[in-house]
């Protein structure tokens, strides 16, 4: 049986605190009026990239990341007459960040968690017998889909009902004016949102609720009774699971573009889901063995969730770049926006999300032998989680705040309170049960697996 | 120079392994194995060191995503530059995502072609080639260990051979060089 030990509390603790008022500042920083917009663009030296918004009413398109980059002559040659209407659309803006960053972190660890459900269901339907060791690891995960979730839908009802200004696609003055999201509207409205959010998250709590239940049960029964309804309703949610998440990511990530659609959307944020996923179960299982945990696993555990993180970094990469191409290929202006904005507006997250997504795992764990040396592995899931956060950063953000981006107090504080909560969560959720099934037939195979 | 070498055949895989490890225990070299299929283990067992044709695989990917690179600048840039996508700018790296697939597709080709080859030379393979083959029983069913008898007492190592389960045994003297 696994102990939360307090450091770890307190580690979860502090990082929760420190990121709550993270939040708090960044909600209570960001400006109230143009007049306070005014005053922010005009001190250059905080430095919160209000310099990027700036440049950009100058028709001067920057790479968006500097803040280093204030040309305090040119600020004074904006032109009168469209001063106001720049205000109020980077007040607009700077309002959303705060939002966006709270939005971006939650949906990160969300993924997390739905995509190690998903991985946990995949090893049931699949029979695979290498990874039942790795069981209760996943189901501990898993258990910060009710919380997550629980945030995850408040701030989207906050979002749909046009609390915030998050979705452009829920401000009714926004609609009245634009023909196309009149025609999406039927889709794209905060009930329906709501609706396909309560059941997209019904569906997954139902199955990780039954899914651990079976688990915990099969512990105390021998037979394969359990595990036989763990196959089945693993399969059963698989097939709910991939057309819910592929609806999930138009609802809660591409609507944040509400004019621009790509078909294979929802595979890409699966295959980013997965990726992040897998990269937690092997951080957190490697955390749990150098803690003396967890002693069953071996390398060779650790090598085959090394290969899924290399694999479906290729994979995701694949389908990114299957969509980037198509659509710079073409080149059609309704398209091609989308690329267009975050080539100019976000470069260097853009390109060096790729770099970290791509480059780094391929280059880093090609070699099959650096795929069973641990920190290797710690090292490079690092990279990974850090440059699928950044790249949800560049899916979202230019939907919501457009150049007024930075990567500062709102959006650290977001990253580190789900975090503290995502840690505090999992590791609570380890202590509940045993950190290695029995009965489950595939047991000994699994303690005996070697590559 | 005459040397002798002693062929020890086995009728199963298991068996065959643990004479293997038998014979490395006492110091007797090992030439060759002859399996009629792949046997999971039996490089392990006899010492042979891990492949590098990894390591040739990934230079060959290099090759060949530099031969893509430099075949597709000079056909589509420099000897007759293209309009791609209607985007005329005639710079290989802003139509660097046309090109992607190509590159992707000749760094998979050289990488698993020269492979093949170097696998071929390395084991010393090719068309019209005699077989090595001391044993056609070895392409059937039959296990073949191949003993450097060296300075060792021959009947000394038949009878160990023996005892390690080998069905048959025999005692080839290569007189001839070769």
């Amino acid at each position: 049986m696994y102990t939360l030990p307090n450091k770890l509390k307190l580690f979860a603790i502090i990082f929760m605190v420190i990121g709550a008022i993270g939040i708090v500042s960044g909600f209570l920083n960001a400006p109230a009026n143009t007049a306070e917009v005014k005053e922010m663009l005009a001190s250059h030296g905080d430095g919160h990239g209000n310099e990027t918004s700036h440049e950009e009413s100058n028709g001067h398109v920057d790479e968006g990341h500097g803040e280093e980059t204030a040309h305090a002559g040119e600020h004074e040659a904006v032109g009168h007459g469209d001063e106001e209407a720049h205000l109020e659309h980077t007040l607009h803006q700077l309002q959303n960040r705060p939002w966006s960053a709270l939005y971006i972190a939650c949906f990160f660890f969300f993924m997390i968690a739905l995509g190690c459900l998903a991985f946990y269901a995949i090893q049931f339907a699949a029979q695979a017998g290498w990874s039942p060791v790795l069981f209760r690891v996943m189901e501990g995960i898993t258990a910060y889909l009710v919380p997550g979730g629980i945030i995850m839908f408040v701030l989207l009802a906050l979002s749909g009902f046009h609390l915030n200004h998050l979705f452009v696609w829920a401000d009714p003055e926004v609609v009245a004016h634009d023909k196309l999201i009149q025609g999406k509207s039927g889709w794209l409205n905060g009930t329906g949102l709501l609706i396909r959010a309560a059941i997209f998250m019904g569906g997954w709590l139902l199955y990780r609720h039954f899914a651990v239940k079976f688990s915990r049960k099969s512990d105390n029964e021998a037979g394969t009774t359990w595990f036989k309804k763990s196959f089945r309703i693993s399969a059963g949610f698989l097939v709910f699971f991939i057309y819910t998440e592929s609806m999930m990511s138009w609802d809660w990530l591409m609507s944040f573009d509400p004019h621009w659609f790509s078909t294979l959307y929802g595979w890409y944020v699966f295959a980013g889901m997965m990726v992040c996923a897998i990269t937690t179960i092997a951080l957190v299982t490697i955390y749990l063995k150098s803690k003396g945990y967890l002693e069953v696993v071996n390398d060779s555990h650790i090598h085959d969730l090394a290969k899924f993180m290399f694999g479906f970094s290729i994979f995701w990469t694949y389908l990114w770049f299957s969509q980037f191409m198509l659509i710079w290929y073409a080149n059609i202006p309704e398209e091609v926006t989308y690329f267009v904005t975050r080539i100019e507006q976000y470069k260097l997250p853009f390109f060096g999300m790729l770099a970290m997504n791509f480059l780094f795992p391929v280059l880093l764990l090609m070699n099959s032998d650096y795929k069973r040396v641990n920190w290797f592995v710690v090292l490079t899931g690092i990279v990974i989680l850090a440059g699928h956060y950044i790249d949800l950063f560049v899916m979202v953000m230019p939907g919501t705040v457009g150049s007024s981006w930075y990567i500062g107090i709102p959006e650290l504080g977001a990253m580190c309170f789900f975090f503290g909560l995502f840690v505090y969560v999992v590791f609570s959720a380890l202590t509940k049960a045993p950190l290695v099934v029995k009965n489950n037939p595939f047991i000994k195979e699994s303690k005996q697996y070697h590559y | 120079m005459a040397s002798k070498v002693i062929h020890a055949i086995y009728n199963d895989d298991d068996i065959l392994m643990h004479a293997v490890k038998d014979v490395r225990a006492e110091r007797y070299h090992i030439e060759e194995v002859y399996t009629p299929f792949p046997v999971h283990g039996l490089d392990k067992m006899m010492g042979l060191e891990p492949t590098r044709i990894a390591i040739t695989s990934f230079m060959y990917g290099l090759v060949g995503l530099t031969v893509s690179i430099v075949m597709m600048n000079f056909i589509m840039i420099e000897d007759w530059p293209q309009d791609i996508g209607g985007k005329p700018s005639f710079s290989y790296i802003e139509n660097m995502p046309a090109f992607v697939p190509i590159m992707f597709e000749l760094t998979v080709f050289f990488a698993a072609h020269l492979m093949v080859l170097t696998f071929y030379m390395r084991s010393k393979l090719w068309p019209f080639k005699k077989a090595e083959n001391p044993d056609v029983r070895t392409t059937d069913d039959h296990f073949l260990m191949a003993v450097d008898a060296g300075h060792h007492d021959t009947d000394e190592v038949m009878d160990f051979l023996r005892n390690t389960g080998a069905i048959e045994i025999n005692l080839i003297d290569t007189d001839e060089d070769h």
